[in-house]
């Protein structure tokens, strides 16, 4: 899709690319609708995760869940070459969509069936860190059985071990990405490197920054000098919420979006952003250099999307058998090469080199410890933190 | 059964017409009435329950008990007024500008089209053959920096260069007019349509010029299709946030967005629950207030 789109003209790349926004306003208008019978559901919930029986054996199916342009597609053939191999290799009948455009929709989608534990029609969800930390705290994933994940070691080691699920026993990350700045290098051809450059008078009015509060907030606190990642109180997560609402006060921040911040780069309408690496790279390439991305001298963060057995697949075994698959070297290179990610798989370093040794050498999908050093992964929260500081960052931005 | 029923009804005595009356309306009421109480009174009970909630500390999210706690009511509505009273005030002024556009635009189609009639009829349709959503992020394009009215704007002398369209309450409340424009058009078109030609020929020969005809006749009997279009379109005006999500910036949102948010991103399920009853309840008044008003009673 992404190298088919090259040959669009930008308008039609935005309408196309909006399209897959409109899934996530849709899915909106008809949750406020039904707001009230999924409300309903979702209060007092009980979580479940006894009583599903694994049928991997005999239903020969895997159904996943992802986010838009997350895995490698051939146009011609209309397939996801890596997918097929998995399919003729095993004789599992996988099922790939992109139904995943936004955690918080998402959750609110799926939330009321998993509450009653009835199957919500996928054996692999890939929410970000702080939304699958709260799949597992709320009993809505299931335990891996390492035993069918041979390649399970192979994970990349600053991901072995993570806060909301140490020993990677309920989770294996897909994919990761840095938030950090984004620019046109033809309005500013000096680049964003820091606060300063972000919010230089001359930008002012064409600043959008990231919906979502962990890296907006989190690339504001590093700023500010607080670590995201580290035990900061509420008066400094307020302190950088007071700093994005007097930006947006001053009419520095124009909007704040999720995806859809790369059409207004493309249309103008932004020439400074808070965004995603990957993004960044493919507008990069689709739009012959005219973006760049970089990670903010203060420091941006690091989140990944990770890969869940929900609590009501009942194909469990056949999700394992595909994640094991997407950490074998090869394929992951394949992966990497299409989606300008960081790669989970260390070991596919080598063999992306043979694919493209220049996206090999690139320190946003292989980082080296340098880059590492300048980003951060933002705590976990509990419960309460979480309800306050979402409330407090959407009245921020006028929610 | 129903229909053979009502069919024979004129012509066998009046005792199988009195039977067939007692069962009919009942039968054909029965589709909507198990639609409406599925999808509507149920959900309301439901939302009613939710909106008194509250959420026990240190419980996992999502999880809310019953309290019947009244405050989320005053709480919901003192945070988010500012959004409330926006919500009513750009769905006003859409809705009068809706009606200030489709009003010359119907009556030409009425009265003035001839055989282009149904041509204008299907123009003013044809934007519902794409979704919504399209529409209203092709005006982000259209209305943008860089986008065509813009650029012809700024090859103007006096327009400077740092005006913007998008992310503007202008963009907003533009977004609301097209978009709900030919829900005002079509009613207003019926009501104009149906107005007798020789009601305007008779106030000609009693001497009122044609302003005076248009203000003490043809306004008159249009104003069924006034009240029906203006409501059409102020109520889902009121409640949309899509156009407030893609045309907007942060100090133009609207309720619809506010119950977006705390809906999904917050998970505050009682505050969604009670906007959205606050909402529902203030425009159910302001419906009833001005039909009331307009005295046309046969709508209600």
């Amino acid at each position: 899709m992404k190298k088919d789109m090259q040959s669009l003209s930008p308008e039609a790349r935005a309408i196309i690319k909006a399209q897959i926004t409109r899934r996530s306003l849709l899915v909106g208008a008809g949750a406020i609708a039904g707001a009230t019978t999924l409300a309903a559901c979702g209060t007092g919930s009980e979580t479940s995760s006894e009583g599903v029986v694994d049928v991997s054996d005999s239903e020969k199916i895997v159904r996943w869940a992802n986010w838009p342009l997350y895995l490698d597609f051939n146009e011609d053939s209309k397939e996801y070459p890596t997918l097929k191999a998995f399919e003729d290799a095993t004789g599992i009948k996988a099922t790939y969509t992109e139904d995943i455009d936004d955690n918080n929709t998402f959750y609110g989608k799926v939330q009321g069936q998993l509450s009653i534990g009835s199957d919500i029609g996928y054996d692999i969800v890939t929410p970000t860190d702080w939304m699958a930390s709260r799949f597992i705290e709320q009993g809505y994933a299931q335990k891996l059985n390492a035993d069918n994940i041979p390649n399970k070691t192979k994970i990349r080691s600053v991901l072995a071990n993570v806060g909301f699920d140490p020993g990677r026993e309920y989770s294996l990350t897909w994919q990761s990405g840095f938030a950090g700045f984004g620019w046109n290098t033809q309005k500013l051809p000096k680049g964003v490197r820091s606060m300063e450059d972000l919010f230089a008078p001359a930008n002012k009015g064409r600043i959008m920054v990231l919906s979502e509060f962990r890296d907006t907030i989190g690339v504001i606190m590093q700023y500010q000098g607080v670590d995201p990642s580290g035990d900061f109180t509420e008066d400094q997560f307020m302190n950088a919420i007071d700093f994005l609402k007097g930006k947006i006060a001053d009419g520095f921040i124009r909007q704040v979006k999720g995806n859809s911040y790369s059409e207004s780069l493309v249309n103008g309408d932004a020439v400074a952003v808070i965004g995603w690496s990957g993004d960044m790279f493919i507008l990069r390439s689709e739009n012959d250099g005219k973006f760049d991305f970089a990670i903010p001298e203060s420091g941006g963060t690091l989140w990944s999307d990770n890969m869940l057995v929900p609590s009501t697949s009942t194909h469990k075994k056949n999700a394992e058998l595909l994640m094991n698959h997407y950490y074998e070297p090869k394929v992951a290179a394949e992966v990497a090469a299409y989606v300008n990610y960081i790669c989970p798989v260390e070991e596919a370093q080598p063999e992306l080199e043979k694919i493209d040794p220049d996206l090999a050498a690139s320190p946003f999908i292989f980082p080296d410890e340098a880059t590492l050093n300048k980003v951060k992964v933002f705590r976990s929260l509990t419960s309460d933190e979480t309800t306050k500081y979402q409330a407090a960052f959407d009245e921020a931005v006028g929610n | 059964m129903a229909f053979l029923h009502g069919a024979t009804r004129t012509h066998s005595g009046p005792r199988s017409g009195i039977k067939s009356r007692s069962i009919t309306p009942y039968l054909l009421l029965a589709p909507g009435m198990i639609w409406l109480v599925t999808f509507f009174i149920i959900p309301i009970f439901s939302l009613a329950s939710t909106s008194t909630m509250v959420r026990p500390e240190g419980a996992q999210i999502g999880t809310y008990v019953q309290e019947l706690r009244f405050q989320n009511y005053v709480d919901a509505f003192v945070a988010n007024q500012e959004q409330y009273v926006r919500s009513f005030i750009y769905a006003g002024i859409a809705t009068l500008l809706a009606l200030a556009i489709a009003f010359p635009l119907a009556y030409t189609i009425a009265f003035k089209a001839g055989k282009y009639r149904n041509v204008l009829l299907v123009l003013v349709v044809a934007p519902f053959f794409t979704s919504f959503l399209l529409r209203t992020v092709a005006w982000t394009q259209i209305l943008g920096d860089e986008g065509p009215i813009l650029s012809t704007l700024k090859l103007l002398p006096f327009i400077d260069d740092s005006l913007r369209l998008t992310a503007t309450p202008f963009a907003v409340v533009s977004g609301l007019t097209y978009n709900f424009l030919p829900f005002m058009t079509l009613p207003l078109y019926a009501s104009l349509e149906r107005i007798d030609p020789r009601t305007l020929e008779a106030a000609g020969d009693l001497y009122a010029n044609g302003f005076t005809t248009f203000r003490k006749v043809t306004v008159p009997l249009a104003m069924p299709g006034v009240v029906a279009g203006t409501l059409l379109t102020f109520i889902p005006a009121a409640g949309d946030y899509v156009n407030a999500a893609l045309l907007g910036n942060p100090s133009t949102k609207m309720i619809g967005n506010v119950i977006e948010s705390r809906f999904f991103a917050v998970v505050d399920y009682p505050t969604a629950a009670a906007l959205s009853f606050t909402l529902m309840a203030t425009i159910l008044i302001l419906v009833t207030l001005y039909i009331r008003k307009s005295g046309t009673d046969e709508l209600v």
